[in-house]
């Protein structure tokens, strides 16, 4: 069968249609003063700022009305999507809360040690000294999901409100300014019909709308689309899924691997690695970050973390431990060049990882996001102080370029690229880049968007494993562990072409670490060139890989989804 | 009529629970959200306040829990009662059944309501029908597992399962009447709701505010004791029979049915 | 103060319960070990002999309060609570079902007790009961005790099994006064059948059947398994999605759970989403073609092979058997 890619077969999917004028009665509609989508570190901290800053500031208070400051979170709680490695970076955490002493941080512990191996099928061999851009000496072990609980009630104690279990589903926009956003129905069914108790949703109109949705920003790549603010490059991803582990002896490093079991060819294009985290005394995590510019269809990141517990290396870390958690989210890599060109528009503003504000060498994302969040807080006191009607936010996207947002992501603008010419290579070249702080060798080395990569069928999946359950898992039982308890008759929020070559089908079964997608019994063998695709959007636990690879993730109803609570 | 709605916040489902091996008791930190159950007889409550049959005038929501418990009464309130009480103590920490039924019976005692509705069961305890005890204690008729309520002349028409099929039982008000979560599908709060549960008066009250004996609650009023705790039994591996000649196989699963009597 | 008070439930042809039957024979044995006798209650116009019956399961005495009316909770927490008090049992035992947890948790409130749900085994230690219940899902098991007497213990559905002793009990007439509140409930009809939506959670036993029975059609084969052992069609939340059959079978981490005597699965992966639905039905036996299924880890019988081929002839063999 030829190569093909995803791209060749478009979701059924149109910006417009999230984008549209407030539709309710003038005196049905919710005002708030700032409207911020996304419980994350972006949203939340810049909350949590523009609400210390509305301390001082007792007439615009007033000015922005009942409810000053809301967060509307498509998540139980604000939390409960969030997923990361990660290793923060305490600066944003450091301005926010200045006054918290570091214990009270909703963190495991400061990074003291940095390992990183590279893996062949049964040894481990150090790296050392670890590359740069692994060096994480003085960041702070912690889980976005704990994180995103502390920011969220930091946030309602200041005096938020919190609108979790509420998706924004529309991008309210009359004369090309940003009004708000329209909130997503509840109680429909399957077919999208009206169950017996359908909720309707609500226009929230806002003097500033912060749109701080994540990896996959449902309203805010719409909004690229409407406002034409994309960036120079596409957007593009790495897949993560993650497990939480119970262990017996503590882990005294961070530790990095790459190799074993991605393939070094060109020709596979498996970039990543893993990382393993301590979270305390009794836990340690463990996840695995590939590119989802793979061409080989059968690949699944979930499938081969599982391969990765039985190296004898990492087996021994999680012996005679339990498995406690598990989940799956993208991260957004095309960095730099993948930021939108504008970073605000008349009465909206975009903030973290929906605006690519990652830096994929180091592994960063959660500071940045904080740090632009408190940049978009600063902006809409100062501008609504001295014109309360101002929709003119263009302060923030220069604050953000002077910042350290704009600096790092510059200098590592291209070590992303390399990797695509295979581990030595891209390795040789990325360091490179690094020593020389993203001179060499200087200019654009242009990305393209994951669904544009052909895939093929080949052998990946050869080397899974069958789970144990013990130490390796299947994707249903995983899902389970996530928290996810999604109605069944929950309406389809994905969106993708069902009837399409074999090789695009079998990209998504393998790729999504939730087996939503599933090739019918029948067609597995039947040998024809086009397969359908059924989906169980009920599994869903939105991390966003379908958007990458050609479909797109839209949002489910409020509340669904996964539950993490130490991701 | 006035309604009072029994909710309680219990870990969420997803959450996995565990026992706090110190305390004996149930970790409730993580996660925690209104009970399911009690989204039913919420929706209940509403269901006969806005069908006309009998006018309502309040629809209370009522909980005894820590401090966190709140949350559970925001979101009754968001889904329509009209205001919450919370009976919140230390003194409570560790009741058993039998003390929490005392305790829920008082708090609705100084409320005087026409008819209590609860959910069937909680996710936490796992207990079941903790209405019968309070209805005891409040000396009104009580009934589980209803699946439907028809109001006329201040009685009230319920089915409910039972061992033996469906039973038809006529009540008299005021009664406390336990929901099962066939009833109803529980309506999604507006935002509006949501916004607007905070400013919905919450009435704080302590055992003393009630007139709650503080020996007969908590885990010196309780009478039953959680004495250790152990994993269950475990299971034997199972057999596994390969089919080469189905008759030869179909004859032995019999025989294994009829071993344990299933046939 | 000492022995057991058993409460038997029957239906309107005056049928003992199983589950009463069970826990009078439990009673019967624990009383041996902490002294006093077991005894039943019964209400309602049962006649002589079929009181004096329970006394083959165990029973020594059987209360029986003529007037009092059976269905309905309150009624009977006053019948037990005055033969409680006056006769100072330490103890009320439940076969468990919806009556036994209703008027144990009013004798709860009326006896000032402690009362433990769902048991599935009762101990002796020092001359008093530890009941052992379990909790989170049946995740873990707590020994609970009682503090004071009397205790109440309700069991789980079958967790005390009947056992015939030989001997009659001595049947006891008690005059009960009715509370005033224990009247304002009247039982209009009782024990509806309603066949189209068999409550699969009452079912003793169930025939799941998931994907592996490969279309629609296939659930013929799993009703006419079900009709030949008496038992309900139960299903996975993959064929209700498919439509192939109605999502009031459903059993799951979305659907119902149920604990029957024999689940059936055919064809049934035994994915973690519908384990948790059944995995407490005292006997899984799987059938399924794929030996890796997940179902095979935890069935009591596996059977690796055609469902189409087994389920039809298993049908027949059961039939003949039964005559």
């Amino acid at each position: 069968m030829p190569a093909v890619a995803p791209a060749e077969f478009p979701p059924p999917f149109d910006s417009n249609d999230v984008i549209g004028p407030p539709t309710d009665a003038p005196e049905d509609r919710i005002e708030v003063g700032v409207a911020i989508v996304g419980g994350g570190p972006a949203g939340l901290a810049c909350a949590n700022k523009l609400l210390q800053l509305l301390e001082d500031e007792p007439e615009l208070t007033e000015k922005l009305g009942e409810v000053p400051v809301a967060v509307i979170e498509k998540g139980k709680v604000a939390g409960a999507h969030l997923l990361s490695g990660a290793n923060m970076k305490p600066s944003a955490m450091e301005e926010l809360f200045p006054d918290l002493p570091k214990e009270d941080w909703p963190v495991y512990q400061e990074v003291e040690k940095d390992a990183v191996y590279v893996l062949t099928k049964n040894k481990a061999f150090p790296l050392k000294p670890p590359p740069p851009g692994f060096k994480n000496h003085g960041n702070y072990v912690t889980s976005v999901a704990k994180l995103g609980r502390f920011l969220g009630e930091k946030a309602e104690e200041a005096g938020a409100y919190i609108l979790s279990e509420t998706a924004a589903t529309k991008l309210l926009v009359e004369d090309r300014i940003v009004k708000g956003v329209r909130s997503g129905d509840r109680g429909r069914g399957k077919e999208g019909e009206e169950l017996a108790n359908f909720e309707p949703g609500s226009d929230v109109v806002a003097k500033a709308t912060v749109l701080a949705e994540g990896t996959v920003g449902h309203l805010t790549y719409a909004a690229y689309d409407y406002f034409d603010m994309h960036g120079a490059d596409p957007m593009r991803w790495e897949l993560g899924v993650k497990e939480v582990w119970e262990v017996k002896e503590p882990l005294d490093r961070v530790i990095h691997t790459m190799g074993w079991p991605l393939r070094k060819s060109p020709r596979f294009n498996e970039f990543g690695g893993t990382f393993i985290y301590p979270m305390g005394e009794d836990k340690i995590c463990i996840g695995l970050v590939v590119g989802l510019d793979y061409t080989d269809a059968t690949f699944s990141c979930h499938d081969a973390l599982q391969l990765i517990k039985t190296h004898p290396f990492i087996a021994k870390l999680i012996e005679g431990g339990k498995r406690v958690a598990w989940g799956a989210k993208t991260i957004p890599s095309g960095g730099y060049f993948a930021m939108p060109k504008r970073l605000a528009v008349p009465g909206m503003m975009v903030a973290g990882d929906a605006a690519s504000m990652v830096n994929i060498p180091t592994l960063k994302g959660v500071h940045y996001a904080m740090h632009a969040g408190m940049y978009a807080a600063e902006t809409i006191v100062e501008a609504l102080k001295k014109d309360p009607d101002s929709v003119n936010f263009e302060a923030y996207d220069e604050r953000v370029r002077k910042s350290m947002i704009e600096k790092d992501l510059k200098e590592s603008r291209n070590m992303r690229q390399p990797f695509s010419k295979g581990f030595f290579m891209g390795g040789a070249i990325a360091s490179a880049m690094t020593v020389t702080k993203g001179n060499f060798p200087g200019g654009h080395w242009k990305q393209e968007h994951d669904s544009e990569i052909e895939v093929e069928l080949g052998k990946a999946a050869d080397m899974y494993v069958k789970p144990d359950n013990e130490v390796t898992f299947n994707k249903l039982d995983s899902v389970f562990l996530s928290g996810n308890a999604t109605r069944d008759d929950a309406p389809n929020h994905v969106r993708i072409q069902t009837h399409v070559p074999r090789e695009i089908a079998q990209t998504w079964v393998s790729m999504c670490p939730a087996q939503v997608y599933e090739i019918p019994e029948d067609q597995l063998e039947s040998g024809t060139a086009e397969v359908d695709v059924h989906v169980t959007a009920s599994n869903c636990v939105q991390c966003g890989a379908i958007t990458a690879k050609g479909g797109r993730l839209t949002l489910p109803e409020g509340g669904d989804g996964p539950l993490y609570q130490e991701t | 009529m006035k309604i009072c709605v029994l909710v309680k916040e219990v870990p969420d489902a997803a959450v996995q629970k565990r026992i706090d091996p110190n305390t004996m008791r149930l970790d409730r930190g993580g996660e925690k959200n209104l009970n399911p159950f009690d989204t039913h007889a919420l929706e209940a409550a509403m269901q006969i306040k806005e069908g006309g049959a009998i006018p309502v005038e309040e629809v209370v929501a009522v909980t005894m829990g820590p401090s966190s418990a709140v949350r559970a009464l925001h979101k009754a309130v968001a889904l329509g009662a009209d205001r919450s009480v919370h009976l919140s103590d230390d003194a409570l920490a560790g009741s058993d059944v039998c003390a929490t039924g005392y305790a829920l019976a008082k708090v609705l005692e100084s409320e005087s309501p026409d008819l209590v509705l609860l959910g069937q069961q909680s996710d936490d305890g796992e207990c079941y029908t903790i209405g019968a005890v309070v209805a005891d204690h409040l000396k009104m008729p009580s009934l589980t597992q209803v699946i439907q309520i028809d109001v006329s002349d201040g009685k009230l028409r319920c089915e409910r399962q039972a061992e033996y099929g469906y039973d038809t039982v006529e009540i008299e008000l005021p009664a406390v009447i336990s929901v099962g979560d066939a009833i109803n599908e529980p309506r999604y709060p507006s935002l509006k709701a949501i916004m607007g549960a905070k400013k919905k008066p919450l009435d704080s009250k302590a055992t003393g505010d009630v007139g709650i004996d503080a020996g007969q609650v908590g885990e010196g009023g309780s009478k039953t004791k959680v004495l250790a705790l152990n994993p269950p039994p475990a299971k034997e591996a199972g057999e596994i029979i390969e089919d080469e000649d189905t008759n030869e196989t179909v004859e032995k699963i019999v025989a294994w049915l009829d071993e344990r009597k299933l046939i | 103060m000492a022995g057991i008070l058993v409460y038997a439930l029957h239906d309107d042809e005056g049928n003992f319960n199983k589950n009463s039957l069970g826990a009078i024979s439990e009673a019967a044995k624990l009383a041996g070990e902490v002294g006093g006798e077991a005894a039943a209650l019964v209400v309602g116009e049962v006649a002589d002999d079929a009181c004096a019956s329970l006394g083959n399961y165990g029973a020594a005495k059987v209360y029986r309060a003529k007037s009092v009316p059976e269905g309905l909770a309150q009624p009977i927490i006053d019948a037990m609570a005055k033969v409680i008090q006056e006769q100072g049992f330490s103890y009320a035992l439940f076969g468990g079902g919806l009556l036994g947890f209703e008027i144990g948790a009013g004798l709860t409130a009326r006896l000032g007790a402690g009362v433990t749900m769902e048991v599935t085994a009762v101990k002796v230690d020092g001359g008093k009961l530890i009941v052992e219940r379990p909790i989170l899902q049946d995740s873990e098991v707590a020994d609970v005790g009682y503090v004071s007497e009397p205790g109440i213990i309700i069991g789980r559905l079958n967790a005390f099994d009947a056992k015939e002793s030989g001997g009659t009990a001595e049947v006891v007439d008690v005059d009960v006064e009715l509370s005033e509140w224990s009247s304002k409930a009247k039982l209009v009809q009782r024990g509806e059948q309603r066949g189209a939506d068999v409550n699969i959670e009452d079912a003793d036993i169930l025939v799941g059947g998931g994907r592996g029975l490969g279309a629609k059609e296939g659930f013929e084969l799993c009703e006419q398994l079900a009709d030949s052992m008496g038992g309900a069609v139960a299903a996975t939340r993959a064929v209700v999605d498919a439509g192939w059959y109605p999502y009031a079978a459903q059993i799951g981490q979305t659907g119902k759970t149920v604990a029957p005597k024999l689940y059936l699965a055919a064809g049934v992966s035994g994915a973690i989403q519908h384990k948790v639905g059944m995995q407490n039905s005292e006997n899984i036996l799987a059938i399924n073609k794929d030996p890796n299924a997940p179902i095979f880890e935890f069935s009591d019988l596996g059977v690796v092979g055609d469902l189409h081929k087994i389920v039809p002839k298993l049908t027949e063999a059961i039939k003949a058997k039964k005559g």
